[in-house]
């Protein structure tokens, strides 16, 4: 019986092994565990056992039948495993293949740079101010020190649409209304963005259409330095910690002393390369005190106020930050542009 | 302004400095240096020579074949091409080992078998700028004047070792104008004294200037001063060699002896001169006045000139003989065989020169600089000047004293400063002896009273008027760089953006994430594009500019669309066909034909969609896009926005498809319109079926709602039920909606269109619509039998309403 017992054991493993299918475990184990299974045989047989036999055939028995039932589910849970993994093999799919990605549009060149200006100064507690294309004459001239014919109305010819009436040359005339607004109250600080418009053929670097950014602070006791302060912090912002400035004397009818700035290249940081002509520096503001003729126009004692301002125009920026070489790319909507920007 | 540094250094001392370092200094100081010329392009072993035969080549008809005396021991026999070549003449000789611009270097040559020991240069083959030169001179060579001696170093006859400084001058410097003003510019920043010249006037004539010509000022607003000398007996011919390379350097062309003397002076002091022929003035008089309506002149460049009574001209006694300031008339003007000159010298107004200049289109050296306002002291100085090297260059002699007539008198502004105040202002810690050094250093005289200094401004310093103008010559002497850079002190204020900003900047952004890039487009545009597209402002009237550039650009838009389509054009032009693309932008709206007052200027808000609705992909081709692609956008951003209460109501709009354009209503307001392009505008721009909307950003902002209230979720379930209805073609989905919500109550928490289907089986008349709607109370749990109720209301609504029947 032990030798039975030990036969049927080894030939169920045997068949066991070679089992490839759930359907062969199945059968198998109707084989040998099932009611009218190979065991079930052996064991009708007990009843002849004697009394000492009996308990020790019993284990045995017991113990090829358990090893039976381990192998058994232990194959069974191996084809259930090759069963999955041949399953999901079948599914595999390429996953270098493109994505199916949403449209994401992208801001204007301009306005990306607009908004980090804005988002600087607004960091430095400006508001913003904005006002209208279509100004006064007043407005973007008389109240700026450049009475009619001045020489210095030569700088910047302008569309006219009536004797009294233009499109704004500059960002200015927005100065001059936010001074008239607070009514000698202070401080003023605020940007002005905006379209400006000046009588330009429209070639590489001239636009008869283009975006300034202008700033004005007054208050009792603003400085020249103070001016040299706010935009040396402006331009490490923008243009990176280690950037220098240098102000340069020049001349605007509406500020007293007038400087132009300049910030060290940021193409080469100072060192002297085709962007920067090889000075090391580009020029990128204009600025100055407010002259005492434009604060007294707009209701400011000039005994009492004091003020700066200053300017830039942000195709220029935009060229230099993004490496644009022709400013007619801003205005033609090219997608091919356009979509450059999209990201970060 | 060009400034050679040979000629300058008559006025202060430059040693030490070279033009580049000198440029830097006035560049770093306020005055901008464009570029530093030298004149000498790499000339070198040219000499004066001597002409002393010519003739034809004998293999050539164009060549001449000459002997040349460049001072050495044997004669140079030279092969020359030009046609002005002769035999006497004083020519510029390159010797063989000569160097000419362009690292040219004369060798012996062999030219049509003849030796040419060298080469008989023109100006421009010595890299001058022949463009001065006479025509002839300009084809041939450079014909030297017959005192030019034999074997001179030409780069020393023509001083062409010499650098030139051109200034980009801003226009508050027009003292710069002049030789003297930049000498006190450069003594300024160098601390350097200034030379002023000298001019020894001997009056050897024997007439009284003022009894031969009286001057009379008959528009004293507009002159303030004017002079004049008289000169009998000169020589008209060409000026001294000096003089021309003098003029040349400064871009000026020489003319003859007298007229290149009033160009250098006038270059010299800042003050234009004029040269009258004394013979050709009728009666003895010079009359200042006002021109007389109707009057002409014909100026010296040969043009008729109609006069208007605001210009100021120059008259004898019977006739306009110049236009003030601008330029001189033709018929008094200095010819080969004048012998009597007439040399004026006066202060014209700046704005009346300004005018009468830019109203001709005739700008000349004169009229920039009185247009700046010349130095009322330099109007008798530079007369002096003029008339002394008049006689010294053409000969002659002066009649006694200057005839003038003086309408106004100017003096010195007298302007106060504290040293506190320059600092404050400038966030500086100047002493008082610094500051009085900075004075010195400009030539300002001062002096102090109660600590204040008093200064007297020179009047060739016309821009200082006010102590600001003393402030920037102090900060620009002492050095930008010096200034600190300090924080703003005093009250802290917030940065923010205002409630429109923020939404533009919203809306913006919403829309880039819905994949439609961001356009700037220009404001200006062509009529045609306005009647085209009339937009949400059909009555509007567009601004048009006064001078415009062109038609293209010749009125301001009343619509973003129009250069939308320009921009979906542009792109196709460049076979990109999928455009989706929007603008937030200002239109200028008025009612005015011609303007009295500002224009209404408006944010729109606009969008263009033409192309696919994706982009393609392997997994299969994307579809055209439609109508409801660009709702979509729109009605996500009024989601995004909060807005509940838009509506979209079907419209005729000019320049859309009949059948296919809505307006869009905020709060019951018309706030803009959405469409499909007319298809005869499609075609008109060669585009696909193409999407546009455009809305009032203001309409947005009003109906925007950023604020956000939480609600509780629900507790009990909500029920579900499908309706599907047969309706007429014509009934808006929208109404439907609207019967749905109002015959639902309020367990009805959506309706959904989940399907619309048009076919046959229903008729071409007719359409099924199929509805979702959700049901839910938020106390309890809602019975189905309830459900089915209401449901069943909201049906009988819909058949009596619509006339629409359950598809079962």
């Amino acid at each position: 019986m032990k030798e039975k017992l030990k036969a049927l054991k080894e030939a169920a493993l045997a068949e066991l092994a070679q089992a490839d299918s759930q359907q062969a475990l199945s059968d198998l184990r109707v084989k040998y565990m099932g009611k009218k299974g190979a065991l079930t045989e052996v064991l009708r047989g007990m009843g002849a056992l004697s009394a000492e036999e009996r308990p020790v055939i019993g284990q045995l028995a017991n113990e090829v039948r358990a090893e039976i039932e381990r192998v058994l589910e232990q194959k069974l849970s191996e084809l259930e495993r090759l069963e999955t993994e041949r399953r999901l093999a079948s599914e595999t799919i390429d996953v270098t293949l493109p994505g199916r990605r949403p449209a994401q549009g992208a801001a204007h060149p301009l306005n990306k740079v607009i908004r980090e200006i804005e988002d600087i100064f607004l960091g430095m507690g400006y508001s913003i101010a904005e006002g209208p294309e279509l100004e006064h004459d007043y407005y973007n001239f008389e109240a700026l020190n450049l009475p009619k014919n001045h020489p210095a109305r030569d700088m910047q010819d302008s569309f006219y649409v009536t004797e009294e009436l233009l499109m704004r040359t500059h960002t200015s005339p927005v100065q001059v209304r936010t001074m008239e607004r607070m009514k000698g109250e202070v401080p003023v600080k605020i940007i002005c963005p905006g379209r400006v418009y000046r009588r330009d053929e429209d070639d590489a670097t001239h636009s008869h259409v283009f975006t300034q950014i202008e700033g004005l602070v007054i208050d009792r006791n603003i400085r020249m330095s103070d001016l040299k302060g706010t935009l040396l912090q402006f331009a490490q912002e923008m243009f990176g910690r280690d950037t220098k400035i240098r102000m340069r004397p020049s001349f605007f009818p509406f500020t007293e002393p007038s400087a132009e700035v300049d910030v060290s290249c940021v193409m080469c940081r100072g060192e002297g390369c085709r962007v920067c002509k090889h000075t090391g520096w580009l020029e990128i503001l204009g600025s100055g005190m407010v002259h005492p003729r434009v604060l007294e126009m707009a209701g400011y004692d000039p005994a009492e106020y004091r003020g700066f301002a200053f300017g830039m125009g942000v195709e220029r920026i935009a060229m230099l930050k993004y490496g644009i070489d022709d400013i007619r790319h801003f205005y033609m909507n090219d997608l091919r542009f356009l979509r450059q920007f999209a990201h970060l | 302004m060009k400034v050679s540094m040979q000629w300058l250094s008559q006025y202060v001392d430059l040693s030490g400095y070279t033009g580049e370092e000198l440029a830097e200094k006035l560049t770093r100081s306020g005055i901008e240096v464009d570029v530093v010329e030298k004149r000498n392009r790499g000339v070198s072993g040219v000499v004066v020579g001597y002409v002393k035969t010519r003739e034809k080549h004998p293999n050539a008809d164009k060549l001449s074949l000459c002997t040349v005396d460049v001072g050495e021991d044997e004669l140079l026999q030279i092969v020359c091409g030009a046609p002005n070549v002769a035999a006497g003449q004083k020519v510029p000789v390159a010797k063989i080992g000569a160097v000419l611009p362009g690292d040219f270097k004369i060798k012996k040559a062999k030219l049509r078998g003849v030796e040419s020991q060298g080469m008989i240069c023109s100006a421009k083959e010595l890299g001058m700028n022949d463009k001065l030169l006479p025509k002839e001179i300009q084809e041939g060579i450079l014909v030297l004047p017959e005192q030019a001696e034999i074997g001179t170093d030409i780069t020393e006859l023509l001083a062409l070792n010499d650098e030139v400084l051109e200034l980009d001058l801003t226009p508050n410097r027009s003292d710069c104008l002049s030789m003297i003003g930049v000498a006190y510019e450069i003594a300024a920043i160098l601390g350097r004294e200034v030379k002023l010249p000298e001019a020894s006037l001997e009056e050897r004539g024997s007439k009284r200037a003022a009894d031969e010509f009286s001057v009379s000022i008959e528009a004293a607003d507009a002159c303030s001063m004017y002079t004049a000398r008289l000169i009998e007996g000169v020589k008209i011919g060409p000026s001294p060699l000096w003089l021309q390379n003098r003029l040349m350097a400064a871009g000026i062309r020489p003319i003859n002896n007298v007229v290149d003397v009033t160009n250098y002076v006038m270059l010299e002091y800042g003050q234009p001169l004029h040269a009258f022929d004394a013979d050709r003035l009728a009666g003895g008089r010079i009359r200042v006045r006002y021109a007389e309506s109707g009057e002409v002149l014909t100026t010296l460049d040969d043009q008729e000139r109609k006069l208007e009574p605001h210009m100021l001209v120059i008259a004898d006694a019977e006739k306009a003989v110049a236009l003030a300031g601008v330029m001189g008339g033709a018929n008094s003007e200095v010819t080969p065989g004048t012998t009597r000159i007439l040399l004026e010298s006066a202060k014209f107004d700046g704005g009346t020169v300004r005018k009468t200049s830019r109203q001709l289109g005739l700008r000349s050296e004169s009229s920039l600089r009185f247009e700046k306002e010349v130095n009322p002291e330099s109007v008798i100085a530079a007369l002096n000047r003029a008339a002394a090297l008049i006689v010294e260059v053409a000969g002659g002699e002066h009649a006694q004293g200057i005839t003038q007539a003086v309408a106004r008198t100017f003096e010195a502004a007298k302007i106060r400063l504290g040293v506190k105040r320059v600092n404050d202002y400038l966030g500086t810690e100047l002493s008082l002896s610094e500051i009085r050094g900075i004075l010195d250093r400009l030539h300002f005289t001062y002096e102090e009273q109660d600590g204040d200094l008093v200064v007297e401004v020179p009047l060739r310093r016309g821009d200082i008027t006010r102590d600001v103008d003393l402030i920037e010559e102090i900060a620009r002497l002492h050095g930008y760089d010096h200034i600190p850079s300090t924080p703003i002190t005093g009250v802290t204020t917030p940065g923010s953006r205002t409630y429109g900003q923020r939404i533009r900047l919203e809306v913006s952004r919403y829309l880039n994430g819905t994949g439609l890039h961001e356009a700037i487009l220009y404001s200006f545009t062509h009529p045609d594009r306005i009647a085209e597209w009339r937009g949400l402002y059909p009555d509007v009237k567009p601004v048009q500019l006064a001078m415009p550039m062109s038609t293209e650009r010749s009125v301001l838009r009343t619509s973003l669309i129009p250069h939308l389509i320009d921009t979906a054009v542009y792109n196709r032009n460049r076979n990109i066909d999928d455009v989706a693309v929007f603008e937030i932008g200002k239109v200028f709206l008025t009612d005015e034909e011609v303007l009295t007052r500002q224009p209404e200027e408006k944010f729109l808000v606009s969008a263009l969609w033409t192309g696919r609705a994706a982009a393609d992909h392997w997994s299969g081709k994307a579809r055209k896009v439609d109508f409801y692609d660009l709702k979509g956008v729109l009605d996500g951003l009024l989601a995004h926005l909060a807005i509940r209460d838009a509506e979209y109501r079907a419209v005729a709009q000019d320049g859309l498809h009949p059948g296919r354009a809505a307006e869009i209503r905020i709060g019951g307001r018309r706030a803009g319109v959405i469409g499909q392009l007319h298809p005869e505008l499609q075609r008109r721009y060669d585009l696909d079926d193409t999407y546009v909307w455009e809305l009032e950003l203001d309409a947005l902002a009003d109906a925007a709602d950023i604020s956000i209230t939480y609600e509780a979720l629900p507790k009990y379930p909500s029920i579900q039920r499908d309706i599907a209805i047969v309706v007429d073609r014509g009934v808006p989905a929208a109404s439907l909606t609207a019967a749905v919500r109002e015959a639902g109550g309020d367990w009805l928490k959506s309706v959904e269109v989940f399907d619309v289907y048009v076919g046959d089986r229903l008729g071409s008349d007719k359409k099924s619509v199929a509805l979702s709607l959700v049901y839910r109370d938020e106390e309890r749990t809602l019975t189905d039998d309830e459900v089915n109720e209401r449901n069943q209301a909201v049906i009988d609504h819909l058949e009596q309403t619509f006339s629409a029947q359950l598809r079962k």
